[in-house]
């Protein structure tokens, strides 16, 4: 894959905004890919949390965005866990999400919920749902 | 003793299995779990962007609550704990952001109260020895798989209650109720949590690791200390029975179900009923009730 690389990308306003609101550092990460390794569903992620950082470390928000993985991500904090240098992939991806939630797009309806999950499931998953998918 | 206890949106109602035996197998011990008068929501997830201090003000609210009724609080949900025990360092920690939510909750709470979970009650405080000598019926050959999931144990300088890699806190209780903890490989990893409201083929998937890796070790049964980590396991159940040959499913029920049991509690009063499986054909099986 070839990408093209870009100062005013790589120092971009939202590269810094991102990293303000996920209160991490994206040029900690050395790339050892042990969060990759330990998230239980970057096998359903199109782009793995190790990769996200590499992609935002060269400033591409954009093809994080469009990325299911933010959305996957369940916040388990494995990679936090795991991670050498103390980075938290689950805070931006936290953060990418906040970037789409906070202009009020939302990832999913409420009204497409199953009504059978709506009445059996614990009050705990859609008040966390709701948190991390809905705006 | 009595120890303020926050139950949480889902003991008071889906899991109200956990909520009574808990309370159940306080007493037996030898302590009360007293409600708080007024309690919340905790929100179900600690905001892990730091700049949400809104998410923050509902926990606080609770633990503002907590702090006039002593300077400990209880949890047993894994979740609640983990909110209410991050958001209390944030107002400890934080001076800014403390005034920022007493401001907006109106109150003056400092973050002084101890939020403890369950299990470091029992370990702690009342200690697996005298827990030991409580028990009634010993969960002779019983083989149980401990699942911890995320919530309880990370991140691990927040949680704090044991080792976030190798933690032994569930299998050490059930060693002092005379069970056999059976280790497995994924009992630290996540069920699939929140994709449980959109993406059922996740938690399908990770759930239904988590039970093979315990039955694949000899587990016969299978506790939990989180509903939606029990609840995810219990609906991944038969799609995984289906799928996996030789795995015809296992039991799933709370910590504080089990101790009921072993505590000698009469067993229609620990809510096995709200269970998906029954656990009784087991427990006859092994000679324990």
């Amino acid at each position: 894959m070839k990408i093209k690389l870009a100062q005013e990308e790589i120092n971009s306003s939202l590269i810094k905004k991102i990293e303000r609101i996920s209160g991490e550092d994206l040029k900690m990460c050395y790339q050892c890919g042990n969060c990759s390794g330990g998230c239980p569903v970057s096998y359903a992620m199109e782009i793995p949390p190790s990769q996200v950082m590499r992609f935002l470390q060269l400033g591409k928000v954009e093809q994080v965005a469009k990325a299911n993985s933010m959305w996957v991500c369940v916040g388990c904090l494995q990679c936090y866990s795991r991670c050498p240098k103390g980075v938290s992939v689950a805070a931006v991806l936290e953060g990418m999400r906040q970037l789409t939630l906070r202009k009020g797009e939302d990832n999913q309806k409420i009204q497409d919920i199953p009504f059978p999950f709506l009445k059996k499931a614990p009050q705990q998953a859609l008040v966390c749902g709701f948190r991390k998918f809905v705006s | 003793m009595k120890i303020p206890y926050y139950p949480g949106c889902t003991l008071n109602t889906v899991a109200k299995n956990f909520d009574e035996s808990a309370r159940i197998s306080a007493e037996a011990v030898g302590f009360e779990m007293a409600e708080l008068k007024q309690w919340n929501c905790c929100g179900a997830t600690f905001p892990l962007t730091p700049d949400n201090v809104m998410g923050l003000t509902a926990p606080a609210k609770v633990l503002s609550n907590a702090s006039k009724e002593g300077d400990t609080l209880t949890t047993l949900c894994s979740v609640c704990y983990n909110v209410l025990k991050r958001t209390n360092k944030v107002i400890r920690d934080n001076k800014e952001k403390r005034n920022l939510i007493n401001g907006f909750i109106e109150e003056q709470y400092d973050g002084s109260v101890n939020v403890v979970h369950y299990l470091e009650v029992l370990r702690d405080k009342i200690g697996f020895d005298k827990v030991k000598e409580a028990v009634k019926r010993p969960l002779k050959g019983l083989k149980v798989g401990t699942y911890y999931g995320c919530m309880l144990l990370r991140p691990f300088e927040d949680m704090g209650i044991d080792n976030h890699e190798r933690p032994t806190i569930f299998e050490d209780l059930l060693k002092a109720l005379g069970a056999e903890p059976v280790d497995f490989p994924n009992k630290i990893e996540c069920c699939g949590a929140h994709q449980a409201m959109g993406n059922e083929d996740i938690v399908t998937r990770l759930s239904g690791n988590v039970m093979t890796s315990a039955v694949g070790r000899g587990a016969e049964l299978i506790v939990t200390s989180c509903p939606l980590c029990q609840y995810n396991l219990e609906k991944s159940q038969s799609k995984i029975a289906e799928q996996t040959s030789g795995y015809a499913g296992v039991p799933i029920v709370y910590f504080t179900q089990i101790i009921g049991v072993a505590l000698g509690q009469d067993l229609n009063a620990l809510g096995f009923e709200k269970n998906v499986s029954d656990i009784m054909p087991l427990l006859q099986k092994k000679g324990i009730v």
